[in-house]
Formats: structure tokens, C-alpha cells, sequence
């Protein structure tokens, strides 16, 4: 117990949970945009594959990183929006639509990839890029809070950075307040003149752009390659964390923390006695319960009218 | 006076058929409150739709402030400076009262949303308006009649000098009743030009500067309010063309089968939709319930049939007590609906004529085994079914989305009646659909009535219930005010006194009538 | 007019699939130096040896399974994302059964599938009664439950049941007297495909022939007037996810005890999103889903069979499938056309329908 204390406690844990969290806090942000304008994403998953390997092949053809950022976040974008043409004009089922482009990320990446570079599966020839860790200054002077928090690449910061530009989008600024209002409530939204698919549109293509940076984290940072089915569900604990945060940036951006958490102690976790799969299901079943909780609470609302009227009879 | 809207020999025909508007003349001056009255498909939402651009007339003309207009839209509506405050709001719930008021028309600092600015704008529009609200709350926090106050502000926050309430007043307490008319008066006093669309007389008697009423597309009578006593409006508004009659045996009451005892039920919000409903229903009689829409029938139905769970009270079918029963029990006791709503509750759209048929005895030994369903019962009972009332088909098998709304419902009505009920207890069970069914379908009401089945007639169409019932109960706010013994002797102009809350019948009488 | 709908809905799914496939074969042409070649193998490789049609009928068997576990979700009306967490449930618990619990040849197999279906049934029975009991998302909750059970699952295999002697981190073999055997040597088809010709049949009387069944379709296409109509939603809610999740777990013990005769999955395989693609173009009817999975399978083996003769990657499929799925639901697609006919009819007719 006490090594896994000192493990917990230790820089190293600090550095890997953050590490870690970055690709979940995109995903989990996309997830909440999408969803207060009335969109389950579930093609994250697929988005961030498809930027993971754009920003790979991209990087390596310009032989820049920031380069083959862009062109990750394009494709995530223009992919995220695909999806949304299929639900909004066309009128798929979103969940099949989100699932279909999953579908088409998983084996799709990997084709690509192999008509590009002749790599099958991952990225071994390819010269790609990673982008740059920052050490922070001043900060990273600091003991103990300085190795945890500098040192980073850069797209943790922009992680960070997110949470902050996405909670400020969506509670500060004229669109963010329309996005949620569509999301709520359409008919209310359309009858002062807000067009609903526009704003669909557009929370689908933020989702996209988010989910395109966790993908890039992925293949430009996390390691520096980008191989088959590398986000390995990051997507949907995204989606996950999303619900757990009650789909509030802030509130999902401890969520995220607290799957990354998870993540990162279940890898210090394999040294001991404690099973890490136990570990790794705890924040899960958290959100398992927190969906049964809030759901009971939905429930409570709605049967509150009886208890009231009871009293005034 | 300065005529500010004028609606030209509008005339709006429904692809099934309905002339629900025709040629209507309707004029509105500038600073008036206007109501517009008439019974449930009277025409009076089709022409608000009209001036909303939500349905394109088939004729007639629009003109405000003296020119002519073209509206496709409600926000073109708005943007000419109309607004409308709907029956259910339009509001998004965890948003604030601000967020949800300036909505589209953002006030802003850079990028930002410039949350103070707006405040204050909702702060100022509520003051001049007299309409307090609360800038910060939830619009889910908030009571009905602030909902309300904050539906009007966003069409005046919009710049609307026309604004149209279609039935303000059906979800408020009398407190907020007489906020509301406080405040009305006083955006009257400010220039402001109102259309109220209303059943409750003795508001419209209070608030209103004219009326013009309508009745079967038409307009039938434009009065001053000061000029007209409320008797004299519900007399235009359910004075009759035809009456329907129906060739019905003398009714034989026989033992009491259905007995509601002080019934209760309430909104979330505390306002009571049933307050003390006592009544009962006999073997062999039809009763009907008459009443204007929205007084609490809905809610007495779904109780009625086990699909909503009562607040207080009793209810009996064949001396067994009942309250808070499934739909399930209440079936398995031989209580047949027939549902307002067809579509919502009366069908599966999906699925065949067939499939619906049996969808309350598809557990019943004719129609299943331990294990498999006997499809040749299933389709045997179809077809019988369907000939026997009469459903326009090619085959049992046909998909009910395929038949026109007459024959859905009578695959409806054929379920319901087949089942050998007890008890039927129908919810305005001819309505949409075309002449010959509504023929065919009280006739096969008193059929099984006659036979032995207690009826419970429910219906907002006047005609309808005073020919097939025996015996009538007027509903009004939730209450029994009125009641009958015998539905013939009742004139229309009586009910229409109880059913628009003119008049109440005292306990006593009201006792007598119903024991 | 029932026919003509069907023959519309039929059609439009063809046209879907050959969209797709079309699609398919124009990256072929681009990328391939050989697209000829290429062409031959995806489009017939599958039937060209007994071990390559043999390879063909393996792959269906999981798919029929959870196509059909999806099926009966979608057609109560529910989702049911969590056929990949009830599976791979399912195949741990065979697992468990066939290490732990030595029985007699067949009654030992059969044990081990009953198994199966009560842990696949277990995690559907989770989401049947958050759902029924509190209106909590299916969705959501069977999401989660997919990792809950992978975990748990994993934990399960890696600490009670791993063979240290193994180089990788998989089960001991199972004993023979749980196989599924193989039925047409030298292909590894097994008895799974009695399992899923059984639950084929199976789940098509139980969805039409049975009052459940019948229960379950009213709920999934109007339930309210289930509720209306006597009918106990909240059982069909939860019955329905039951059922699927017991023929999902079918899916994982086919795999488990039929090819690998040891549990070594390390990820989640896939299958519960398989499931949804077929069940998609089956229209959730469990006489489609055969045909729908026996199309997946021969596209995905014929690509394969591609991959290795030729340059073209066997991933283009992925690409065919999510199309199909998109054009397959996509409302609007061909809705038009549709329409016209039916106005048509209506004319031709003079009915009002």
C-alpha cells in the first residue's frame, strides 16, 4: 500500500496522468459541443484515427509538424461535417452515422496509409513529425509542481487551453448561447430565427476540430507514429467522460482527469498485488452510476409535481 | 379608429377536404384588444396561422398598416413587428430568462455576449412593460405565469406592436389570470395591439375591446364587448346549422358500472386540471361529457383507463376498485378506449391492420398458445373485423400508415368495440374523420350501449354528444358544473352557458342529477 | 402496395450495396497496378478452394449472432451498442465453464453456451433495467458496460485462468469435451453454425410468432400505444435486452470453443459494431441477417484473399461498409423517387391513402 501511495505521490505519475489525459480531454470537449447542440457524437473515434494518420502522412510529405497539424484538423473537420451532411440533410440515424464513420476511420486509415507509404498498419517509413515539448518557464523551476506540469507537448497546453476557449465559446459568446439553445430546445431556437442545422453544422464541425487535435496528440506526441486502431476507444471514453462531467467543459475536464487518473495508476498498479483491470474500470462504473444517479434524479423531477399537489390537496 | 390589420376573404380549404376558413373577413383596429372566439375547429388557429405564414391561404388577402403583406415565415412575421405567444412556450428550459430573451438578437461587447448590457435590457423591457420577471433565473425554476410575462417580452423585445394570445390564460391560476390581464391593459395603454384567442366568456367579457366570433370557418358576428352580454356571444358561437340525429332506442340503465368519486388531479406546478369529479355510468346508457377542450377530459381519460395514476380519489369499474390500475387491469375488467389521439396511442403506424387488432388480446387463449401466437385466429379476427365495420382495404395485411384517417379509425373503433367491453370510454371518437364514419361510428356506439355496455362519451363537439348521449355532464376547469338527465331536453344555448363558465350548477341541484 | 414497399425498401438497399461497392471498385482503379486482378480476387476469390469457402462460413458465424442480438434490440426500439461488451462476456464465460467445470462430452458444450448466453444476458439485463426502471440511456449505459466487462472480463482470464506456459497472454486450452467440432475438415467450420442456424430460427418465431415477440415490435415502433394497449413496456424493455445479450454472448462462446479453443482475445473484437452493420442492412429481420452476414463476411474474406494476392489492402472494405451503412439509412436516399411512385399509385388507384 505504501509504494502504491509513493507511486501516486511521485513526479513521474503526475506527468504520465497528464500525459495521458490529453487525447481524452479532446475527444470528452468535442463530445460536450456536439452534444448541447442535440448530437451524440460517436464517430470521434473515427475522427481522431483519421487525424492521427493525416497528421502523420501530412507531416512527413511538408516536413512540418505544425504543417501536418493543420492538415489533421482539416480532414478531422471535413470528416466531422461528412458525418453531419448524412444526419442533417439526409436524415441517417446519427448513432449509425457516428458508427459508420468509425467504421470507415478504422480500416480506411490503414488503407490509406498503405497506398501512401506501402506501411501496413503503422507508420514505420514515414519521416513524420512530432510536435515540440514546452518547458515552462518560471513554472518549471518549481519543485515537484514544475516536472508535473512543464515539459509537456505543446497540445497538452492546448488541452488546457481548450477547456478554458470552449467553456468561454459555449457560456460567453453569442453563438455558444444559440448552440446550447439548439440544442434544448430546437422549436424555441428556430421560432426567433436561428437556424438549427446551421448551428448543428458548426457544433459538429468544433467537435470535429477537438477530436482532430486528441488525434493528432496521438500520433504527433503521445508516440511519434501512427499505427491501426491507435485511439483504442479514446473516442468513446471521451463520450464517456463528457457524461460523467455532466457534459460541462469544466466538469468533463475533471472527468477526463479522473479517467487519466485511472489510466496512468493502473500502469503503476501492474507492480503490485492489485489487479490494474480493477482499476481501470473504476471510472466506468462511475459513470455508470453517476448516469443511473442523474437519471433517478430526472425521474424524482418529474413525480415532484405529484408530491406538491398532494400538499395542496 | 385606424384599422391596423385587415385579413381579406381568406379562404383556406385541407387537402382532406375541411374548409377551415372561408372567406373570412377579419379586422383589427390599432390599441384594441380583439378576441377571437369560437368552438374547437371553428377556424380561429387556421387564420393565425395564415398571418404567421405557416399555412399559405387558397385565397384572400393580408394587409397591415394599410399595405399589403406577404408573410412565409414567423420570423417574417415577427420582423413586420407581429408576434405570437403560443399555447406552449417556446422556451428553453436550463436557460436563464435573459438567454432565452435575447435569443438570436445577442447584445455584444467584442466577441463576447454582453451579459450586463442584456440584463439590463430585459430589467428595462420588464419595467416599461410591467411585466416582472426575474433576469437571472431558470426559465425551469420559474412558474407558469412568469413563463408566460417572459413569452410576451420576447415578441416585445422584437418590436412586436400585434401581439397574438392563443389562450393565455388556459394554463394560469386566477392570480396570474388577473396579472396578466393587469399587464395587457397597461401594453394596451402603451400603444400596443392585441388579438386574444380565447373560450373563457367571462375574460374576453373582462379584457376584450371587440369580438368578432367564428363558427364553422365563418365569421358569424364582430361586436363591441360593452354592447354584448356573455350569453349572447356563446349563443352565436354554438348556434347550429344542422343537427346530426341519431335513431336511438330508449335507454334501460341498468346496474352502475363505472363510479368516480371525488377524483383529483394536479399539474407539477400545484394548478388542479381535476378537482372532485364524482360521476357514474350505468350498463346501457351513454353518458356524455361536453365540454371545451384543454378542462380536464384529457386527463380524466388517462386516469380513467390506467394510463395516468390520480392525486386522490375513487374509482369503481363493476364493484371493483380500481384507482391506480394499469391499463392492463382496466382491460382485463372490460374497459375499451377509444383515444383522442389516434396516432399517439390508437396504433401502431408500422404495423398491419391485423397486428393492430389484437394488440389487447393477443395474451387471450383464442389468439395464442403456451408459446406461439394461432395465426389463422389472428387473421380470422381481422378479417371479420374488417368487414364488419367497414374498413376500406385491400387486405388485412395492408400497413395502417396506408388508410385514410376515417378507416384508421375505424380499425381503432373495431378493436375497442370487438372486445366485448364493460365499459367504452371514448375520447372524441369521431374526430378527423369524414361524415360517413362519424354516421358509423355512433351508430355502433349506441349498438353496443343498447347491448348491454356502458358507455362514457367524451367530446368537445356539441353536436356529437347532446345526439348520442342520454345523459350529459358539462366539465369546466376541471369540475362537474352541469348536469343533465336527459342529453335531448338540454338546449345548446344551456350548455353553452355551463361549458363556457357562465353559469354553474348549484350542489344540490348537481347531486340530484347525478345520484 | 405491402409488396411495393417491400420491393422499394429491398431495392434501395441493393442500390446502397452496389453504390458501395462501386465506390470499392473505383479505389481500386486507383491505386492498383493490377486493378484487374485485384477485381477477380475480392469479387470471387471467396469460393475459389474449400478452405477459402470454409474460411468464408467461419466469419458469418459470429456476425449471424450478433446481427441477430442487435436486430432484436432495434426492433423493440432500443440501441443496443453493447453486443461487443456482451460478447466478450459471453466468451469468458464459456471459457470459465469449459476450464472449470469438467463435464461429459455434448453436455459439456452445451454448458459452456448456456454459460454464454447468461453472461451476455447479465450485461444486457444491466441496461434492460437502468433503462426500464430509472430512463437512463441504453446508449450510454451499454457503452460503459463494454469496458466495465472488458475489464472485468480481462481480470477474470489474466488471473485465474492464464497459461503461464503460453507465450502470450491467453487461457489454458480448453478441454475437447467443450468444443465446438469441426464439421467439414480440412475448413474450421463448427457446430457453431447449427448454433446459428438454431438461434436463426429461434429468433424469427420468437419476434413473430410469439405474443412476446409480438409485445416487443409494438413497443419498438409506438410505445405508447403499447402502453395503450395493455402492453408492460417496461418488461419488453427489459426482456428485449436480455435476449439480445444472451445471442450475443453466443457470438463470443462460437469464437472461443469453435477456432481458438482458448480465450485470447486482448481487445475488444469488434463484432457488437458488426452486429449494427448488419442488422442495418437486414432491417432488423432475422431471416435478412443470414444474408446480410454472409455478405459482410464474403466481402471482408474476398478482401482479404485480395490483400495477399495483390497490392490492394484488404482495409478498402471498411470504406464499402461504412458507405452502406450511411446510404442504407440515409432517409432522403432515393426518398424522392419514392415518393413520386407512390403519388403515382395513389392516382392510378383514386384511393386517398
Amino acid at each position: 500500500m505504501g509504494s502504491m501511495l509513493r507511486g501516486i505521490f511521485s513526479v513521474g505519475f503526475g506527468y504520465s496522468m497528464l500525459r495521458v489525459t490529453t487525447p481524452i480531454l479532446f475527444a470528452a470537449l468535442g463530445a460536450v459541443v456536439s452534444e448541447r447542440a442535440g448530437v451524440v457524437n460517436i464517430g470521434l473515434e473515427g475522427i481522431m484515427l483519421i487525424s492521427g494518420v493525416s497528421g502523420v502522412l501530412f507531416s512527413a510529405w511538408t516536413g512540418s509538424a505544425w504543417l501536418g497539424l493543420l492538415g489533421a484538423l482539416l480532414m478531422s473537420i471535413l470528416f466531422a461535417l461528412f458525418m453531419g451532411y448524412f444526419h442533417i440533410k439526409l436524415g441517417t440515424d446519427i448513432i449509425l452515422a457516428g458508427i459508420a464513420l468509425n467504421v470507415i476511420a478504422s480500416g480506411g486509415t490503414v488503407f490509406v496509409l498503405y497506398v501512401a507509404s506501402g506501411d501496413r498498419g503503422i507508420s514505420s517509413s514515414l519521416a513524420s513529425k512530432v510536435m515540440p515539448t514546452i518547458s515552462l518557464p518560471v513554472i518549471s523551476k518549481i519543485p515537484v509542481l514544475g516536472p508535473i506540469v512543464s515539459g509537456h507537448n505543446v497540445l497538452t497546453y492546448f488541452a488546457l487551453l481548450a477547456v478554458i476557449a470552449v467553456w468561454y465559446f459555449m457560456y460567453k459568446t453569442p453563438v455558444g448561447l444559440r448552440l446550447r439553445a439548439v440544442g434544448e430546445s430546437p422549436d424555441s431556437a428556430a421560432s426567433v430565427g436561428i437556424s438549427v442545422e446551421r448551428m448543428r453544422f458548426l457544433a459538429l464541425g468544433i467537435s470535429g476540430l477537438l477530436a482532430g487535435f486528441g488525434g493528432a496528440h496521438l500520433s504527433m506526441g503521445y508516440v511519434s507514429w501512427f499505427s491501426r486502431d491507435m485511439t483504442a476507444g479514446r473516442g468513446f471514453i471521451g463520450l464517456a467522460a463528457s457524461a460523467l462531467g455532466g457534459v460541462h467543459p469544466i466538469g468533463t475536464a475533471i472527468a477526463s482527469l479522473f479517467f487519466g487518473f485511472a489510466d496512468a495508476l493502473s500502469n503503476y498498479m501492474q507492480s503490485l498485488s492489485i489487479p490494474s483491470e480493477f482499476v481501470q474500470m473504476i471510472p466506468y462504473l462511475a459513470t455508470l452510476f453517476g448516469l443511473g444517479i442523474f437519471a433517478r434524479q430526472q425521474m424524482a423531477k418529474s413525480q415532484k409535481g405529484k408530491k406538491q399537489a398532494k400538499e395542496v390537496a | 379608429m385606424e384599422t391596423l390589420l385587415e385579413m381579406k376573404a381568406i379562404t383556406k380549404v385541407y387537402p382532406n377536404g375541411v374548409m377551415a376558413n372561408d372567406r373570412v373577413d377579419f379586422r383589427v383596429n390599432k390599441g384594441e384588444i380583439h378576441a377571437l372566439v369560437g368552438e374547437n375547429g371553428a377556424g380561429k388557429t387556421t387564420l393565425m396561422k395564415v398571418l404567421f405564414g405557416l399555412e399559405v391561404p387558397d385565397g384572400g388577402e393580408v394587409y397591415y398598416k394599410g399595405k399589403p403583406l406577404q408573410v412565409t415565415s414567423p420570423l417574417q412575421a415577427i420582423r413586420n413587428g407581429i408576434g405570437m405567444v403560443h399555447q406552449h412556450f417556446m422556451l428553453a428550459p436550463s436557460l436563464t430568462v435573459t438567454e432565452n430573451l435575447v435569443l438570436g438578437v445577442e447584445p455584444r461587447k467584442g466577441l463576447a455576449f454582453d451579459w450586463d448590457q442584456a440584463v439590463q435590457t430585459v430589467t428595462d423591457l420588464s419595467k416599461r412593460y410591467n411585466l416582472p420577471v426575474d433576469p437571472l433565473a431558470k426559465i425551469e425554476d420559474i412558474p407558469i405565469g412568469m413563463r408566460q410575462k417572459v413569452e410576451i417580452l420576447k415578441a416585445l423585445l422584437r418590436g412586436a406592436e400585434l401581439l397574438v394570445l392563443d389562450e393565455p390564460t388556459a394554463v394560469l391560476t386566477p392570480q396570474e389570470t388577473e396579472e396578466l390581464f393587469t399587464a395587457l391593459v397597461g401594453l394596451k395603454e402603451q400603444g400596443h395591439t392585441m388579438i386574444f384567442i380565447s373560450h373563457k366568456l367571462n375574460e374576453v367579457k373582462q379584457i376584450t375591446d371587440r369580438i368578432t366570433v367564428m363558427r364553422g370557418g365563418r365569421i358569424v358576428g364582430v361586436r363591441d364587448t360593452a354592447e354584448v352580454s356573455e350569453a349572447d356571444i356563446s349563443r352565436l358561437m354554438v348556434g347550429r346549422d344542422v343537427i346530426l340525429k341519431i335513431d336511438k332506442p330508449p335507454a334501460k340503465p341498468q346496474k352502475r358500472i363505472l363510479e368516480v368519486q371525488n377524483l383529483s388531479y394536479f399539474t407539477p406546478e400545484g394548478k388542479a386540471l381535476l378537482q372532485d369529479v364524482s360521476f357514474s355510468v350505468r350498463a346501457g346508457e351513454i353518458v356524455g361529457i361536453a365540454g371545451v377542450e384543454g378542462n380536464g377530459q384529457r386527463e380524466l381519460v388517462e386516469i380513467l383507463t390506467g394510463l395516468r395514476r390520480p392525486h386522490g380519489g375513487l374509482i369503481s369499474v363493476d364493484g371493483y376498485q380500481m384507482s391506480g390500475s394499469t391499463p392492463r387491469q382496466m382491460r382485463d375488467l372490460g374497459v375499451a378506449h377509444i383515444p383522442e389521439d389516434r396516432m399517439l396511442h390508437g396504433v401502431a403506424n408500422e404495423a398491419s391492420i391485423e397486428e393492430n387488432l389484437i394488440a389487447d388480446r393477443v395474451q387471450m387463449p383464442e389468439y395464442t398458445r403456451k408459446v406461439f401466437l394461432k395465426t389463422e385466429a389472428i387473421a380470422s379476427n381481422a378479417q371479420t373485423l374488417v368487414t364488419e365495420f367497414n374498413v376500406r382495404t385491400r387486405s388485412p395485411k395492408t400497413p395502417i400508415k396506408m388508410l385514410s384517417g376515417g378507416n384508421i379509425q375505424k380499425v381503432v373503433v373495431a378493436r375497442e368495440f370487438s372486445s366485448n367491453p364493460r365499459l367504452v370510454i371514448a375520447n372524441q371518437p369521431t374526430r378527423g374523420v369524414d361524415v360517413g364514419a362519424i354516421e358509423f361510428i355512433h351508430k355502433k356506439l349506441v349498438e353496443i350501449c343498447r347491448a348491454g355496455a356502458a358507455v362514457l362519451l367524451i367530446s368537445a363537439d356539441l353536436n356529437e354528444v347532446m345526439s348520442v348521449s342520454d345523459r350529459l355532464l358539462v366539465i369546466y376547469g376541471g369540475q362537474i358544473v352541469a348536469a343533465f338527465p336527459e342529453a335531448n331536453e338540454v338546449s345548446e344555448e344551456e350548455l353553452g352557458l355551463y361549458m363556457l363558465g357562465i353559469q354553474t350548477q348549484g350542489d344540490t341541484q348537481l347531486k340530484e342529477a347525478l345520484a | 402496395m405491402i409488396r411495393r414497399e417491400l420491393v422499394f425498401e429491398i431495392g434501395r438497399t441493393l442500390i446502397a450495396i452496389m453504390l458501395a461497392l462501386l465506390l470499392g471498385f473505383i479505389i481500386i482503379l486507383l491505386v492498383s497496378e493490377e486493378p484487374l486482378e485485384a477485381f477477380q480476387h475480392f469479387v470471387l476469390g471467396p469460393l475459389t478452394t474449400t478452405r477459402r469457402i470454409g474460411n468464408w462460413i467461419e466469419a458469418t458465424i459470429p456476425l449471424v449472432l450478433t446481427g441477430l442480438a442487435v436486430s432484436i434490440a432495434f426492433q423493440a426500439g432500443q440501441f443496443n451498442i453493447g453486443a461487443e461488451g456482451q460478447l466478450f462476456f459471453g466468451a469468458v464465460t464459456a471459457t470459465i465453464v469449459g476450464i472449470s467445470f469438467p463435464l461429459p462430452m455434448y453436455v459439456h458444450v452445451l454448458v459452456a453456451l448456456l454459460g454464454a448466453m447468461l453472461g451476455g444476458a447479465l450485461v444486457g439485463a444491466i441496461s434492460g433495467l437502468m433503462k426500464a426502471r430509472w430512463g437512463a440511456s441504453e446508449l450510454v449505459s451499454s457503452l460503459m458496460l463494454n469496458y466495465v466487462f472488458y475489464r472485468f472480463g480481462l481480470y477474470l482470464i489474466n488471473h485465474h485462468f492464464r497459461d503461464p506456459n503460453a507465450g502470450a497472454m491467453v487461457s489454458y486450452r480448453l478441454p475437447e469435451t467443450v468444443w465446438l467440432q469441426w464439421i467439414w475438415p480440412p475448413t474450421r467450420v463448427h457446430w457453431g453454425l447449427w448454433v446459428a442456424i438454431v438461434a436463426i430460427i429461434f429468433s424469427y418465431l420468437f419476434i413473430y410468432r410469439t405474443r412476446w415477440g409480438y409485445a416487443l415490435r409494438m413497443t419498438g415502433l409506438n410505445k405508447d400505444f403499447a402502453a395503450y394497449a395493455g402492453i408492460s413496456v417496461t418488461a419488453v424493455v427489459i426482456y428485449s435486452q436480455v435476449i439480445s445479450g444472451a445471442i450475443a454472448g453466443l457470438a463470443g462462446a462460437a469464437d472461443v470453443l469453435g477456432l481458438y479453443r482458448r480465450f485470447q482475445w486482448q481487445m475488444l473484437p469488434g463484432y457488437g459494431f458488426d452486429g449494427i452493420i448488419i442488422a442495418t442492412l437486414a432491417r432488423n429481420h432475422p431471416l435478412g441477417v443470414p444474408i446480410a452476414a454472409l455478405f459482410l463476411a464474403y466481402i471482408r474474406s474476398g478482401a482479404s484473399i485480395m490483400s495477399r494476392m495483390t497490392d490492394v489492402s484488404s482495409e478498402m472494405v471498411a470504406i464499402i461498409q461504412g458507405i452502406m451503412i450511411l446510404l442504407v439509412t440515409a432517409q432522403a436516399f432515393l426518398s424522392k423517387w419514392h415518393h413520386r411512385a407512390v403519388v403515382k399509385e395513389a392516382k392510378r388507384h383514386g384511393l386517398n391513402a
